[in-house]
């Protein structure tokens, strides 16, 4: 059986990721599992300038999922560039680096760096939720998708994978916006603006008081974008949303989705990525599919 | 080193009111345990309660590889947690936290805890050498929420306990003359875990005798082994920006005049 992928004209040995934000720079994760398992890693959120986070509490449970702002805390591009990703390096598994920033031009600065890093791609990052001014803000529309992925595509030969807000009501043209402009793939989604109320105290639970609600619960919302994102383009779409298994990964796939990430899920189950990798080479077997490619996008509509 | 496994229900008791001590079979988690550190523990993965649940790690017995812990049952992941039955397994990611109870150079020390919060000071009074007296004080709220008076009562050189409504023990407050007791018992380190105003006084009072004080802190979590930025809690004296250190990683145990809470 073949999981091989090519994606963004990245080689992976299987299609499954884990997302940005939600593995760090993976060193944490490798006490429990042996990440030479993976297809790729994508880093936790990367600015040119170290971002210091939100103010707490930052986490909240929802049912089947979870909101958060952590507010990119991260330590800059630099410092990554030069403690984490050399040591990233050594696994068998795509490195890639999530990309932000407040404005086009860090978004620019950002990747102009990483583009002589010792890295398989980058993910940019226009869309989270949690940061004022930013994220969000950028890549709302097809034009300012365009306009940005276009600035940083000056800057970066390697693969550029955009990273689209799901908080619109037109997926499609997002990522229409991001092909028009050169982009390698897009990927999607991210997590949903939202709030919750502690009805005690009436206050928001989050510190930044709105986070973006991720895991399980937004799994069917995103398997729509995906497919409608992925019917819009003809760049491979990197699929995600609620993954937990390998049921929810061939989910994706059939919507569209070349490659799969896991966010969330690994907080319930930190091998979970592992689990979602055997689980996808059963159905393979069981369903009599000798290559994971020949399920992209195989969804049969109704009429 | 990080373990991720699942666990067998050995024993389940009843301790009070919601209260339960849950005694789990992990011999990785035995060996390696320090005073301070915590579980994350797997409730349903579902609808119910998504994300894992913390807490402190009770007690370690070596020899039988049996980890105990002893949790609240007052939001549903813990209501849910609290029906499982012996024999069933449960999954748990251990043990967690670079942040232990240290008690390196000190010669007497003060152990205070409050209700939910004087479950890691025990497995520190067990581990702690003897040659530096332990002066424990346990806080609750009431004669009924009163727990593990023996247990700790065996470990240390001497055991106070207070309850808010002076229904059983010392009336009020486990900070209640605190200040003097420091000086009186000569002691030189204090530890301690529970509500926040409780912490805080401890601080303020430890920071007014320049007593080190190190305390356990709490804080909602994602991952819990620090990679994602979850839990944080401010750094002191870091202008703007603030700095934020991880609850789950850097801690759980952290000095107090290091962070603010
Ligand atoms: C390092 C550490 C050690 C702990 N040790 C113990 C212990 O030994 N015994 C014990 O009874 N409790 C302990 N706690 C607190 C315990 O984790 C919470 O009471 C529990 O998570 C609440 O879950 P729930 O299902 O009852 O509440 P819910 O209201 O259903 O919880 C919703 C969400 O908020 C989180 N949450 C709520 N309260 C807290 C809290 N105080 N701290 C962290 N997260 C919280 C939950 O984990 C969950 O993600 C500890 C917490 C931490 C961080
Ligand atoms: C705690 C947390 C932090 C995240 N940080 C980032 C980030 O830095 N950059 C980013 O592009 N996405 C970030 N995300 C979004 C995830 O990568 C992912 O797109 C989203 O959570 C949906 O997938 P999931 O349901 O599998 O988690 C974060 C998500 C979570 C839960």
């Amino acid at each position: 059986m073949d999981m091989s992928v090519d994606f963004a004209g990245i080689k992976m040995k299987n299609p499954v990721m884990v997302s940005s934000g939600t593995f760090g720079y993976g060193k944490e994760f490798s006490e429990l599992f042996d990440l030479n398992i993976l297809g790729g890693i994508i880093t936790k959120g990367t600015s040119l300038k170290p971002k210091a986070g939100n103010a707490p509490p930052r986490i909240c449970e929802t049912p089947g999922g979870l909101l958060n702002a952590i507010g990119l805390q991260n330590p800059g591009v630099e410092y990554v560039v030069e403690h984490y990703l050399p040591w990233l390096r050594k696994f068998d598994a795509a490195v890639i680096v999530n990309a932000c920033g407040g404005t086009v031009e860090d978004c620019v600065d950002v990747c102009k760096i990483l583009d002589s890093a010792d890295i398989d791609g980058v993910e940019l990052n226009l869309s989270c939720p949690n940061v004022k001014a930013g994220g969000g803000a950028l890549g709302g529309d097809y034009e300012t998708v365009k306009e940005v992925t276009g600035r940083v595509r000056r800057v970066l030969s390697k693969p550029l994978i955009v990273k689209l807000t799901p908080n619109v009501s037109d997926i499609a043209s997002l990522a229409k916006g991001a092909e028009d402009a050169g982009a390698d793939a897009v990927s999607l989604v991210n997590t949903f603006l939202s709030m919750c109320i502690d009805i005690n105290t009436r206050r928001p639970i989050l510190g930044n008081n709105t986070g973006g609600l991720s895991g399980p619960a937004i799994r069917p919302i995103a398997v729509r974008m995906v497919y409608e994102a992925a019917q819009a383009v003809r760049i491979p779409v990197l699929g995600m949303g609620g993954i937990v298994n390998g049921n929810d990964a061939i989910e994706f796939i059939l919507a569209g989705a070349t490659a799969i990430s896991i966010g969330t899920g690994n907080f319930y189950d930190p091998v979970c990525s592992v689990n979602t990798v055997n689980d996808i080479e059963s159905y393979m077997e069981k369903h009599g599919v000798s290559r994971i490619k020949d399920l992209v996008g195989a969804v049969i509509l109704n009429n | 080193m990080l373990f991720c496994e699942d666990s067998e229900l050995l024993e389940r008791e009843c301790l009070g009111p919601c209260l339960y001590r849950f005694s789990v079979r992990s011999n990785n988690i035995c060996d390696n345990a320090k005073p301070g550190q915590f579980l994350q523990i797997q409730v349903d993965g579902g609808l119910g309660a998504f994300l894992r649940r913390p807490f402190s790690i009770f007690d370690i017995d070596r020899s039988n590889g049996i980890v105990d812990f002893i949790f609240q049952a007052k939001g549903q992941g813990t209501r849910l947690l609290s029906k499982k039955h012996v024999g069933e397994h449960i999954n748990i990611i251990g043990p967690l936290g670079d942040g232990v109870f240290s008690w390196d150079g000190c010669g007497n020390v003060m152990i205070i805890g409050g209700g939910i919060g004087i479950f890691p000071l025990y497995l520190l009074a067990k581990r702690l050498p003897k040659k530096h007296n332990a002066f424990v004080r346990l806080g609750f709220r009431s004669k009924d929420n009163v727990v593990l008076e023996d247990e700790f009562r065996e470990q240390c050189h001497a055991l106070n306990i207070f309850t808010d409504d002076g229904t059983y023990g010392l009336r009020g407050s486990v900070c209640r003359n605190l200040d003097s007791d420091l000086g009186s018992d000569d002691i030189d380190a204090i530890f301690a875990c529970g509500p926040l105003p409780m912490l805080r006084s401890v601080k303020e009072i430890a920071a007014r005798r320049e007593i080190p004080c190190q305390v356990s802190l709490e804080e909602r979590m994602g991952c819990a082994i620090g990679a994602c930025m979850g839990c944080a809690v401010k750094f002191s004296d870091t202008g703007k920006p603030p700095a934020y250190a991880r609850v789950c990683k850097d801690g759980p145990v952290f000095n107090a005049a290091d962070v603010e809470f």
